[in-house]
């Protein structure tokens, strides 16, 4: 093999190695590798064999010692980089000329592919030789990124931090430009999260063993946050984030519901999805975000998290910070978030951390306008992504929570209707659907329990909906069969009837048929948001107002949706109908109390008469 | 100040007792369980009439040769017993008012947790309930020591 056509690339060889065929990443990377061990031996080749001296004029020579640390931090065993070191021909020459060089570089890559160390393995394509460095640059920016999530290179946190800087700062800024109200205090926050994707993303187990545990918290979690945000975001260029999250997504199925750990804070920071999350299950026991969630609710809804009940105690003992037996927003995030730590293993603290702290909590993610809040944490999950940002932006100058993800509208109207479809996609129960199968415990079964007070919620909400494709409706009403709907929906028109803007109050002037066929239609937009034909074409009939093209195209999806549509029905009644027999045994048991105590003060009454 | 501190639930049965750990605590178990009657007592002497008037702050139940006990009832009939240390002579009725009061207090923000079955024992020895009552009554109790 030595005898074939000497080495074109290099001097100074004789019958040196076969030539070596390298692509253009290959060449650039053993370049710059040969470059700078090269460099590191200008400064002397310190200790280095004798070989080295030998070196013949006018060749450039890699000092034996730097090379020999990058062979090593190939971790391959010392016996292999022996037999590239004799069959790169530098033991023979004596020095590692480029030749050499490159040639140990591919045979690297060789072994570490799992091929035989032999000068036939060089031949073929070969991924770049990987290298576990305590230098710094170089490594990380050869190899594409899949590579480095691969390879566990263990730089410097800081250097870490300065790659992810330049991808994040992009990302902060597009993200800040979203959202210009947000509180100086939430954005500090949010940067901790960025960060923990991309040393995620380059596999820093080893640095953070127990952060790490905390680490994708509700990345779980937040699977249908992360995406829809991954991709929303993705518009402006933030190719980074589209990555992590994919890397993300896939650190996410193998890890269970963790806490979102800051690698400079302590553990109990809640990072924004985190945060929207707790919002959405505190909405989804309790519609009005600015009350309580009394203390027999919260109960149940934390029972079901199948903590011990002496945890749980403890918990709302840190977190039910003014005692009185309810929970508001930030107590109920607060101890949320100590749940989902204690369900990842972290114990408990002695007292309620700093950053769960109401007052903090509420400094950190204030409450924004409730209405649009209402749009921005829901629009979130939509995962329809084409619709443009710019009207978000306008929109979100007055939401400062959440503010990150954008609110995807196409109009003003859209808008209304979208969030509001899309809080219903959330307090619908088929949520428990919409959660991966990973996540473990806390995730599916809360949602069972909202429905109780959702329903009433959900068609107010779809008769608000209603109320913007209100013409399209009308339109449908003789395809639609709606016998099914009529009891459930005659509790709408007066749940709607109270809650209801004014405009709403125009349609409800309609005979009560309407509202039933209305409901329909956004159960179809709950259901079959993934089509954003519909979608468009909602708002541009109601526009235009072309009826009946638009209802025979839709005609047949409405069949599917409203057969989705009661089949969720039917989830939810059988959710609702378990809930109610149990209270129902609750209420006979107290009721049972109640006339001991009656009869007890009877019998007492008379005694302390006298 | 207090030598040991007692919650009696309604039932005559003990929800938490606490005492300091250098004495026999069989002892003060027996000392508040009969001064159990001495609370009845009074609060039967109050009468029907005067139920909604009836202080809850009962004052010295009996006094011992070693020490004193006081009482306290809530309106739920939960009974808050307090042994202190006779030779104590500067702990005046005041400031066992206030300590009852606080007592109450935390009782009261034990009972808000809807994790707690009125009735259970207020137990703060592992990670669970009633660890900021525990943490209260200590502060009551650390000066004897």
């Amino acid at each position: 093999m030595e005898a074939a056509a000497a080495a074109a690339a290099g001097g100074g060889c004789g019958s040196g190695p076969p030539p070596l065929l390298l692509s253009e990443g290959e060449q650039q990377c053993y370049s710059e590798l040969f470059a700078r061990c090269a460099g590191a031996a200008g400064g002397g080749p310190g200790p280095g064999p004798p070989e080295a001296a030998r070196v013949a004029p006018g060749t450039v020579t890699a000092a034996a010692g730097p090379v020999a640390d990058l062979f090593r931090a190939s971790q391959l065993p010392a016996e292999t980089l022996h037999q590239i070191t004799e069959l790169c021909g530098a033991k023979r020459v004596g020095y590692f000329g480029p030749t050499q060089f490159y040639i140990a570089l591919k045979l690297i890559a060789a072994a570490q592919s799992g091929l035989p160390v032999r000068i036939e393995s060089i031949k073929c394509e070969l991924p770049l030789p990987r290298f576990m460095m305590s230098k710094n640059d170089g490594e990380i920016r050869f190899g594409n990124p899949a590579e480095l999530h691969g390879t566990k290179v263990q730089i410097p946190y800081l250097t870490t931090e300065k790659n992810s800087f330049k991808r994040m700062d992009d990302e902060d800024k597009q993200q800040e430009t979203q959202s210009p109200t947000m509180s100086p205090l939430a954005s500090p926050p949010s940067s901790p999260p960025h960060y923990q994707r991309v040393p995620l993303s380059h596999g820093y187990s080893k640095l953070r063993s127990s952060a790490e545990q905390m680490h994708p918290a509700p990345y779980e979690a937040r699977q249908p946050l992360v995406q829809p945000e991954g991709s929303s975001s993705g518009g402006p260029g933030t190719k980074p984030l589209r990555h992590q999250t994919s890397l993300i997504r896939s650190f996410s199925v193998e890890r269970e519901l963790q806490d979102n750990s800051s690698y400079l804070d302590e553990p109990w920071r809640i990072t924004e999805e985190q945060r929207e999350y707790y919002v959405n299950q505190f909405r989804s026991l309790q519609p009005d975000p600015s009350s309580f969630i009394s203390g027999s609710v919260a109960k149940n809804f934390f029972t079901k998290s199948k903590l011990s009940i002496p945890e749980l105690s403890y918990i709302w003992e840190l977190s039910d910070a003014d005692c009185d037996g309810a929970l508001t927003l930030s107590e109920f995030c607060a101890a949320f978030h100590l749940i989902v730590a204690r369900k990842n293993g972290y114990p408990l603290p002695e007292g309620l951390p700093p950053t769960l702290q109401p007052e903090y909590l509420q400094a950190a993610f204030p409450k924004p306008k409730w209405d649009c809040q209402l749009f921005d944490s829901y629009s979130e999950s939509l995962p329809a992504n084409q619709q443009p940002r710019d009207l978000n932006r306008m929109e979100k100058t007055s939401v400062k929570d959440t503010a990150d993800l954008p609110v995807s509208t196409q109009d003003v109207t859209g808008d209304d209707k979208q969030a509001l479809k899309s809080t219903v996609n959330e307090a619908l129960p088929k949520d428990v659907s919409e959660d991966p199968a990973t996540k473990s415990g806390l995730l599916p079964p809360p949602p069972a329990l909202p429905p109780r007070p959702c329903p009433s919620q959900i068609w107010a909400i779809m008769n608000s909906v209603a109320v913007n494709i209100c013409i399209q409706v009308v339109e449908w009403s003789e395809q639609v069969s709606e016998a099914e709907l009529l009891p459930q929906l005659s509790r709408a028109p007066s749940q709607a009837a109270e809650s209801s803007p004014s405009k709403k109050d125009v349609l409800y002037s309609q005979p009560p048929s309407k509202p039933i066929r209305r409901k329909f239609r956004p159960e179809n937009q709950a259901t079959e948001n993934q089509e954003p034909s519909t979608v468009a074409s909602g708002p541009a009939s109601a526009a235009t107002v072309k009826p009946h093209p638009t209802v025979q195209k839709q005609s047949s999806k409405q069949k599917k949706a409203i057969q989705t549509a009661i089949r969720k029905n039917k989830e939810a009644n059988a959710v609702l109908a378990r809930l109610n027999s149990e209270l129902q045994q609750q209420l006979k048991e107290v009721h049972q109390e109640r006339i001991a105590l009656e009869n007890q003060l009877e019998q007492l009454r008379p005694v302390t008469v006298l | 100040m207090a030598v040991c501190v007692a919650v009696i639930a309604k039932e005559n049965y003990p929800l938490y007792i606490r005492s300091t750990p250098t004495e026999n605590e069989l002892k003060f178990h027996y000392m508040v369980h009969t001064s159990l009657d001495v609370v009845d007592e009074k609060i039967s002497a109050m009468g029907k009439a005067l139920v909604d008037q009836r202080e809850l702050y009962l004052g010295l139940l009996y006094p011992t040769e070693d020490y004193k006990v006081y009482g306290y009832v809530t309106n739920s009939k939960v009974k808050f017993v307090m042994v202190v240390d006779s030779s104590n002579t500067a702990l005046r009725d005041n400031e066992i008012r206030s300590m009852f009061r606080k007592l109450h207090n935390s009782y009261t923000d034990v009972m808000c947790n809807p994790f707690y079955n009125p009735g259970d024992r207020i137990q703060s020895r592992f990670v669970c309930l009633g660890r900021a009552f525990d943490n209260m009554v200590t502060s009551m109790m650390i000066p004897v020591c």
